[in-house]
């Protein structure tokens, strides 16, 4: 099971959508929950509609929204583990606050009262750009690796902050961003002192990316003719390029990857050895200017809505090529037929009303059949308030694409004034979409010897799109009263009128006989 | 050409039925105007058919299986009627009603005044001649008609069936036709009342309402089927009218069908009685008003849907004010066209009796 709140839109041009990070905790804005069961079929639904209310009353949030059908779906092949057990719902309109951190805090041993979770200053992560707490939940019943049935919760805080330095200096920063100088105590305004003591290990991560360790490299040469593999050499704050205020107790380096030929290092601290008298703080200071910018998924997704006017529209997705893609392209461009794989998930509430019969796709801007590029399609067509409109595809795009987009087209319905949110003449949230690209996989391994640091988890290269707010017709609120009565009228008025012209000749008839 | 021909039919009835009143010699014959021909002109120009066709609706389709049910039951072809009425029960629910004027046409035979006349008539010449006298209610067609709507449904059942056995059978192509036309379902806006209605009425009272409503239709079945049993096919005619008034999705093309159908009877009323009647006849009063009306709502109505929908600017009740004016044309429409029926049969009746006319008239 997973469990998210976001606050804010992963920001994937700048920071990236290739690593394990972006592809693990970049997630849609709001709530999402995904769940995979071990029961029966037919008994399924009912055992969501519990987890949602359990952690509705967990978390101060209104994840019982997902209990009804209309709101969660089944998808068949998005997500790996999956076989029609798995249940996938987004509330894309939660807004997350203190209220929903406090009860995630909770579940940590010493919440934030002692150990690395000191750290979280409510003001300085909400004043971020983005902010995401995630639970993810697997039990390992079977005991089939050598552990003990159990349950393994995983707790994940990702937060995008801005420190002080670079937001004075903000005039120019477009696209590449020139790395700034910060500490813990800059950002968090407090320091780490000290571990929590029922934490059997409490260690804090540096990671510098492959790419900023070509970059580096790339300097390093250019200023000294030295040896490389400063970076990791002991005497690592002699480092011209940048300088550490604490030392790590290990450094890691990622396991060549195949795909670069460049190699992430990790520094490891560990907090033992801090405490109450000598705080943690880890700050960074740049001597040299460094302009770097994250890695990139091989094609970026966008999402948007055309159309005008309150009746319909369409809904395209926008592949496009980043800059990053050409790396990807080079080792497979032995064979000319190399092809990309790209899948899409996507749900769409019933009251939008897609016709799936008109997707059409265009490749480099010139449109193409679909079952030229389409390999895969899965579509469940909406029932009006009964369940959403669930759609997968496989794509195969050629390597060497530029751009791609989907569009279909949809019909907008019309809806009981019960059913509208308080602010109606918002619209309505279209969830986000998710492409993923199976060929590539984001994980970093990280070997020591003879232990494995990372967990290497296969996971895809995963992406979302931005939510779509699609505004509806509205009938007018103020008069339930007002219409009930007029209609009632008019059908009085065909009845009484109608009754009446039958009638009066009957009298008429009656009387003239009687006269006879 | 159905259409034609049934008012071919009903016109020789007519005949036939004056010329057993001996009215013949009263009424200038050539005056009859060809009603059948001139209601299948209006129908087929009618601007609502024009544009239904142009929408690629499947409602000519239904008028046309009424319109087959009802001319079979004129002709007296029972297994034509038989298909004609199974087939347009199938294909929209409302047209169930017409088995009432079915069997009455079946049963007395197309339009005639009332057997009271008859027998006043003859009572006062004292001459009692059977064969002049229009057959009575006879059984037998009736239950013939039976035997065919029960294989014509039998068999639409059957093949229902089988082409739908996969996607869940008879129950489910019940549920999703006839449930969604008796549940109003899709809100979404038509030219009738009811989706603004069930749009903003609450959900504790949501199921009287539609009981309610859809009761409506059938009650007044009763009291018309009393009143004019004699002209079964203007009641068939009447029948419609109101379905399409009163059904939960009505469109534009309902209301070309029964406009054309009113005045095909309008037409035949315009036959003179004679001198002895003054011009007033039988002709509706507000004719120009309701033309005027069907006019200015068929304008309007389109474009406070655009101002609605497509611009933002206006309002749904905009557009529902101009669904309820059409709502109220209809039912000054119908109730205009049963009192001139009415006091047609009044003007035979005097005619007959020769008694002066009376005070309300």
């Amino acid at each position: 099971m997973e469990l998210s709140f976001t606050q804010g839109r992963w920001n994937y041009e700048s920071w990236g959508g290739f690593d394990p990070i972006p592809s693990s905790n970049a997630k849609p804005p709001g709530v999402e929950l995904w769940a995979v069961f071990d029961a029966p079929q037919h008994l399924i639904d009912a055992l969501w509609k519990n987890l949602t209310h359990t952690l509705s009353g967990l978390f101060c949030a209104s994840i019982n929204f997902l209990e009804s059908s209309t709101a969660y779906s089944a998808p068949e092949w998005s997500f790996p583990p999956a076989s029609g057990k798995l249940r996938y719902g987004t509330l894309p309109r939660e807004a997350v606050c203190t209220e929903n951190l406090t009860p995630w805090l909770k579940l940590l041993p010493c919440r934030d009262k002692a150990g690395i979770s000191m750290l979280l200053d409510r003001p300085s992560i909400y004043r971020g750009f983005y902010h995401s707490q995630r639970l993810h939940l697997t039990s390992t019943g079977s005991g089939s690796e050598g552990m003990d049935p159990g349950i393994i919760l995983e707790q994940t805080l990702t937060v995008v902050l801005q420190p002080d330095s670079q937001r004075a200096s903000l005039a120019h920063a477009s696209e590449k961003h020139i790395q700034p100088s910060w500490s813990l105590s800059s950002i968090f305004g407090k320091q780490i002192s000290g571990r929590c003591v029922l934490a059997e290990t409490s260690n804090v991560y540096f990671l510098l990316d492959r790419g900023l360790v070509a970059e580096l490299e790339h300097i390093h040469k250019e200023n000294e003719k030295s040896e490389e593999n400063v970076l990791i050499s002991e005497k690592f704050w002699n480092n011209p390029s940048f300088e550490l205020s604490a030392k790590p107790d290990r450094i890691f380096i990622e396991e060549s990857s195949l795909l670069s030929k460049n190699a992430s290092v990790l520094y490891k601290f560990e907090i033992e050895k801090y405490g109450e008298s000598e705080p943690f703080d880890l700050g960074l200071f740049w001597k040299t200017p460094v302009v770097w910018l994250c890695q990139q998924a091989p094609l970026h997704a966008n999402r948007f809505l055309m159309g005008s006017g309150n009746e319909r529209g369409a809904i395209a997705i926008s592949l496009k090529s980043t800059q990053s893609s050409e790396g990807f392209m080079g080792s497979n461009s032995n064979d000319e037929r190399c092809e990309l794989r790209v899948d899409v998930f996507q749900v769409v509430p019933w009251y939008v009303k897609v016709y799936f019969h008109s997707l059409q796709v265009f490749v480099d801007q010139q449109p193409k059949a679909v079952s030229d590029i389409i390999e895969k399609i899965h579509v469940s067509p909406s029932k009006d308030k009964v369940s959403p409109g669930v759609m997968e595809l496989v794509l195969t795009l050629p390597c060497s694409v530029s751009s791609a987009v989907l569009t279909i087209e949809f019909d907008k319905g019309f809806l009981h004034i019960d059913e509208y949110p308080p602010d109606a003449n918002q619209g309505f949230d279209i969830p986000s979409a998710i492409v993923s690209f199976p060929d590539f996989h984001a994980r970093m391994v990280f070997l020591e010897n003879d232990s494995l640091n990372k967990s290497p988890e296969k996971s895809p290269v995963m992406s979302y799109t931005e939510v779509l707010l699609v505004p509806l017709t509205t009938p007018d609120f103020s008069m339930p009263y007002n219409v009930i009565t007029i209609t009632c009228t008019v059908f009085a008025l065909y009845f009484g009128s109608l009754l009446n012209a039958l009638r009066r000749r009957v009298a008429e008839e009656e009387r003239f006989l009687k006269d006879k | 050409m159905l259409i034609r021909a049934t008012g071919q039919n009903l016109r020789l009835a007519y005949l036939r039925s004056l010329e057993s009143l001996d009215l013949v010699k009263q009424i200038d014959v050539s005056e009859f105007l060809f009603s059948g021909d001139i209601a299948a002109l209006i129908y087929l120009c009618n601007p609502f058919t024009i544009v239904a066709c142009v929408g690629l609706s499947t409602s000519p389709i239904e008028n046309m299986a009424v319109v087959l049910c009802l001319y079979g039951a004129c002709s007296r072809l029972i297994p034509l009627a038989a298909f004609g009425w199974v087939i347009a029960t199938h294909l929209s629910l409302y047209p169930a009603i017409l088995i009432i004027p079915v069997i009455f046409l079946l049963g007395c035979g197309p339009d005639s005044p009332p057997r009271k006349l008859f027998l006043q008539r003859h009572q006062q010449k004292e001459v009692l001649n059977q064969s002049k006298l229009p057959p009575g209610f006879s059984w037998g067609p009736i239950i013939h008609f039976a035997f065919w709507a029960f294989l014509w449904s039998v068999y639409v059942l059957v093949l229902c069936g089988i082409s739908l056995k996969q996607f869940g059978g008879l129950w489910e192509m019940f549920k999703s036709t006839y449930g969604f036309i008796l549940t109003v379902e899709d809100l979404s806006p038509n030219i009738g009342v009811l989706w603004y209605f069930f749009a903003e009425v609450f959900e504790f009272f949501r199921n009287f309402f539609l009981i309610v409503f859809h009761v409506n239709i059938l009650f007044m079945i009763l009291p018309l089927a009393i009143r004019l049993r004699h002209r079964p096919c203007y009641l068939a005619f009447v029948y419609v009218a109101i379905c399409s008034m009163l059904k939960s999705y009505p469109s534009f093309e309902c209301t070309s069908f029964n406009d054309v159908s009113l005045l095909e009877m309008r037409a035949l009323n315009i036959a003179r009685l004679g001198s002895h009647c003054i011009t007033y006849a039988c002709n509706m009063q507000f004719s120009l008003f309701l033309f005027c009306g069907y006019v200015g709502v068929s304008l309007l109505s389109p474009v406070m849907h655009n101002l609605w929908i497509w611009r933002g600017t206006g309002n749904a009740n905009f557009y529902f004010t101009t669904a309820m004016v059409y709502a109220c044309l209809q039912i000054v429409l119908v109730v205009e066209g049963v009192s001139a029926m009415l006091n047609h049969d009044r003007k035979l009746r005097i005619l007959i009796t020769g008694k002066p006319q009376d005070a309300k008239s």
